[in-house]
């Protein structure tokens, strides 16, 4: 009596290949995001100093959300000077930035965030909820947030001077509503 | 002209192959010499033309001649000898050349070698290799062509990366595609075996070499990359998992598994499945890495194009890995082991252990590398692996590794007896102890590296002891000490191969583990005559001067690091190329045993008066190339054609 579920066994790879022909269709350098134009997920955790932030208390402010790690090299080593220069040049004018680590180790973000001398809050996303609310595929990945909490643009990669000012001066050209 | 002559050679390569691979099948079924003989000369055929392909696009960039449009996309009139010979197969197009050619070079040494002796195993295999190698010549006419036209032909090319103008750039590619294809030889023999239905252990015997070609290769193709790495793109770091790094690494993971886990299958006659399925794992995810890295599915620093090429490899690995399952599945009742595992405190259990480890491993490098993919293909989420889910996973799954490493060579087969052990491990354990409470007691703090010290002496020492013992042995018999350890290392050089293999990756252990527990960095902007300083160095920044290259223009810095004496200037620089938006960062680095200095030129102020800059000191990362060097002496050694034992 022959067993017949052995040729089950090349049946193994079907969901691999299956998988990777999937890849297709995606193009992982340009990423839609079904986010783009609702209101972005709030949430609250802690600074790295240990204080507590809320992203709801900004609403009415232009708010710019960056995922990082530290392990992120170099994209995320680019980006954050020019996140703390536009955060320093923009404060006054109603810009928050908040940087949200992710899959990170403490030290590791703490050394970062000297290294860079960054002074805009930085929250860390122990459990990764942040991140999945956000749908974040790799870091770093930059969300613009207008006054109404509203996610309006998302960034991909290093943020640049350019991408920051035109999104930013954008947003807050824009009258606000009640 | 160039273009359609390479072309036309290309598509007659292509139909030999066909011709070659359809031969040999037949030719083995049916029993004809002649059939088979057909295919030999088909396959010469085809290295021929692919060599010639080979010199006909060199040929090409040393001549500058763009009426070739691969030649005109990867060279400019700047661009320097040495690198107009590496950019041969500097982007995906020459690579497959490259690929293709040590196929087929691969293929007429199989036939010199194994044509007598292996006459039942060998026309399967001779067909199955031209069967790869047709695949490969396909994509080189319809996918990734690299031989075509380029109208209107331009006065000057676009230029090679820049990233790839460095000395690693000729070996790097060249040994991980000879580990690449080489495994192509060890799964054409276990096809062979399946079809035939000659399980026993004769393809494993014929293979053998070859694997341990093959594994070496590969090594060394991951150890010159993580050096490119290391001294190219100026991060400091030498392995990033990377989905191409992990590309490379996958099949090397298993490769290891099956070069442990034949021995098993040689002397106890059991896991005939493992080692076929191994086998068929280590190829396809040859395939698969090659898939990753010119597919364009999962983006990665190495950027190599896409475009049909990846439906194509896709479609191959299915039928390979089909095909070769579906063998597998035909000869099930055939592949079941003789031998059964009597002990679990045995030679075999310890190999056992170590092929599930790094089995385990592969498994979770593959996970990480798809898992963006697997994530947003089920949930619809986009989320990314990054390194610390790797680290976390395989840093204790190595580390088992390399503690059985110490085990597996000297515990008994079958079952080990606590006498057998006592002998054995008495010594290591103990020493492996003290190693680890000495380096307590240097103030050593980190468990990881406590116990990476105590496993590496473990391991060292059951070297030590069982070449002693041997060596003993034989001063005994009447032989003087060098003869006798010379004798030792030559007779049972398989043995001892391995052992001096085992070394090597010691060392590599110790680089990495000590790299990342104690390496320190910082970043910072210094004017004219300001110092930095760190770890005890000190770093002055004696200004900046502008070189202009053939094909380039740079920005060097000159910075004087002292440590109490002054020890030298190091000179890192921007380079901008015209074809690139961004300027390239130039390492310099002063490499030491204890550790590196390294230093990556950041912005700088126009007028020279101020420079950014970042400070490294990298603690023991030499031990990983040095930790090569022994890696190739092993794997040398275990080369050498087995000296038949007459005293």
């Amino acid at each position: 009596m022959k067993r017949l579920w052995r040729w089950l066994i090349p049946l193994a790879a079907v969901p691999v290949l299956v998988l990777l022909a999937y890849g297709f269709r995606l193009s992982p350098r340009d990423i839609p995001s079904p986010l783009v134009g609702r209101p972005a997920p709030v949430f609250a955790l802690a600074t790295l100093e240990g204080a507590p932030l809320e992203l709801a208390t900004h609403r009415g402010k232009v708010v710019v959300v960056n995922f990082w790690a530290s392990w992120c090299y170099p994209a995320c080593y680019e980006e954050a000077p020019v996140l703390e220069r536009n955060w320093r040049g923009y404060r006054e004018r109603g810009v928050v930035v908040v940087g949200v680590d992710i899959q990170d180790k403490r030290e590791a973000a703490v050394k970062f965030v000297g290294d860079f001398g960054l002074t805009f809050p930085v929250v860390q996303d122990l459990k990764g909820t942040v991140s999945v609310d956000y749908g974040v595929y790799g870091v770093p990945e930059t969300f613009f947030l207008d006054r109404q909490g509203r996610i309006r643009v998302k960034h991909v990669g290093a943020v640049t001077d350019d991408v920051f000012r035109t999104t930013v001066d954008r947003l807050l050209a824009e009258a606000v509503s009640p | 002209m160039t273009a359609d002559l390479g072309y036309g050679m290309t598509l007659i390569a292509l139909g030999l192959a066909v011709y070659g691979a359809i031969a040999a099948g037949v030719g083995a079924r049916t029993d004809r010499l002649a059939l088979i003989e057909s295919a030999q000369h088909a396959a010469l055929g085809v290295f021929v033309l692919v060599t010639a392909c080979f010199a006909l696009l060199t040929y090409a960039f040393l001549t500058f001649d763009f009426s070739v449009r691969y030649v005109a996309t990867n060279t400019n009139l700047g661009t320097p000898f040495y690198y107009r010979i590496t950019g041969v197969w500097g982007a995906l197009e020459g690579s497959i050349i490259l690929w293709s050619w040590m196929l087929a070079l691969y293929t007429i040494i199989l036939i010199v070698r194994h044509r007598v002796g292996a006459r039942e195993l060998y026309p399967w295999a001779l067909a199955t290799m031209l069967g790869i190698l047709a695949f490969f010549l396909l994509v080189m006419t319809v996918a990734a062509p690299p031989f075509q036209r380029q109208l209107p032909v331009p006065a000057d090319g676009r230029g090679l990366n820049p990233l790839l103008e460095d000395t690693g750039m000729i070996t790097h590619p060249v040994a991980l595609y000879l580990g690449f294809t080489g495994f192509t030889v060890p799964f054409a023999f276990a096809m062979a075996a399946l079809i035939t239905g000659r399980i026993g252990d004769t393809w494993l015997v014929l293979t053998r070499r070859w694997t341990i070609v093959a594994w070496y290769f590969l090594s060394l193709g991951l150890l010159i990359g993580g050096w490119w790495s290391y001294h190219v793109l100026g991060w400091g770091g030498y392995w990033a998992w990377d989905p191409v790094e992990n590309a490379a690494f996958m099949p090397w993971l298993t490769g290891t598994a099956f070069l442990h886990s034949v021995m098993i299958q040689e002397r106890r006659r059991m896991l005939r499945l493992w080692n076929i399925s191994l086998v068929i794992l280590t190829f396809g995810l040859t395939l698969f890495g090659t898939f990753l890295t010119r597919s364009g599915v999962i983006a990665s620093v190495h950027a190599f194009t896409q475009g049909s090429i990846g439906i194509l490899f896709l479609s191959f690995l299915a039928l390979v890995l089909l095909t070769a399952l579906g063998l597998v599945a035909w000869r099930w009742e055939a592949l079941r082991s003789e031998g059964e595992l009597d002990s679990v405190v045995s030679r075999e259990s310890a190999f056992l252990l170590n092929n599930v480890f790094l089995v385990a491993a592969a498994f979770t490098v593959f996970f990480g590398t798809v898992f963006p993919l697997l994530s947003e293909a089920v949930r619809g989420v986009k989320v990314s692996v990054g390194a610390p889910f790797f680290n976390q996973v395989n840093v204790p799954l190595f580390l088992s590794l390399v503690f059985l490493m110490g085990v597996g060579p000297l515990i008994a087969w079958r079952r080990a007896s606590l006498d057998n052990l006592r002998r054995n491990f008495l010594w290591p354990v103990a020493l492996g102890i003290v190693a680890a409470a000495a380096a307590f007691a240097l103030g050593v703090r980190s468990l990881l590296a406590a116990l990476t010290f105590a496993a590496t002496v473990f391991v060292a020492v059951t070297i030590a002891v069982d070449f002693t013992r041997a060596t003993r042995a034989r001063l005994r018999v009447g032989e003087s000490l060098l003869p006798a350890m010379g004798g030792l290392l030559l007779r049972h050089n398989r043995r001892y191969g391995g052992f001096v293999v085992h070394l090597g990756i010691l060392i590599i252990a110790l680089g990495v583990m000590g790299s990342h527990a104690w390496s320190v960095q910082t970043e910072t902007t210094l004017h004219r005559g300001e110092t930095a300083e760190l770890a005890g160095y000190r770093f002055r920044f004696d200004g900046l001067t502008a070189v202009e290259e053939s094909n380039h223009f740079k920005v060097v810095g000159a910075f004087t690091v002292s440590n109490g004496r002054v020890l030298g200037v190091l000179r890192p620089a921007k380079k901008f190329y015209p074809q690139e938006q961004a300027p390239i960062a130039y390492v310099d680095y002063r490499l030491g045993l204890r550790e590196d200095l390294y230093l990556v030129h950041g912005d700088f102020a126009r007028d020279g008066s101020q420079a950014t800059i970042k400070l490294q000191v990298n603690r023991l990362v030499s031990w990983i190339w040095i930790g090569g060097f022994v890696l190739t002496l092993g794997a040398l050694l275990a080369i050498l054609p087995e000296r038949h034992k007459t005293a």
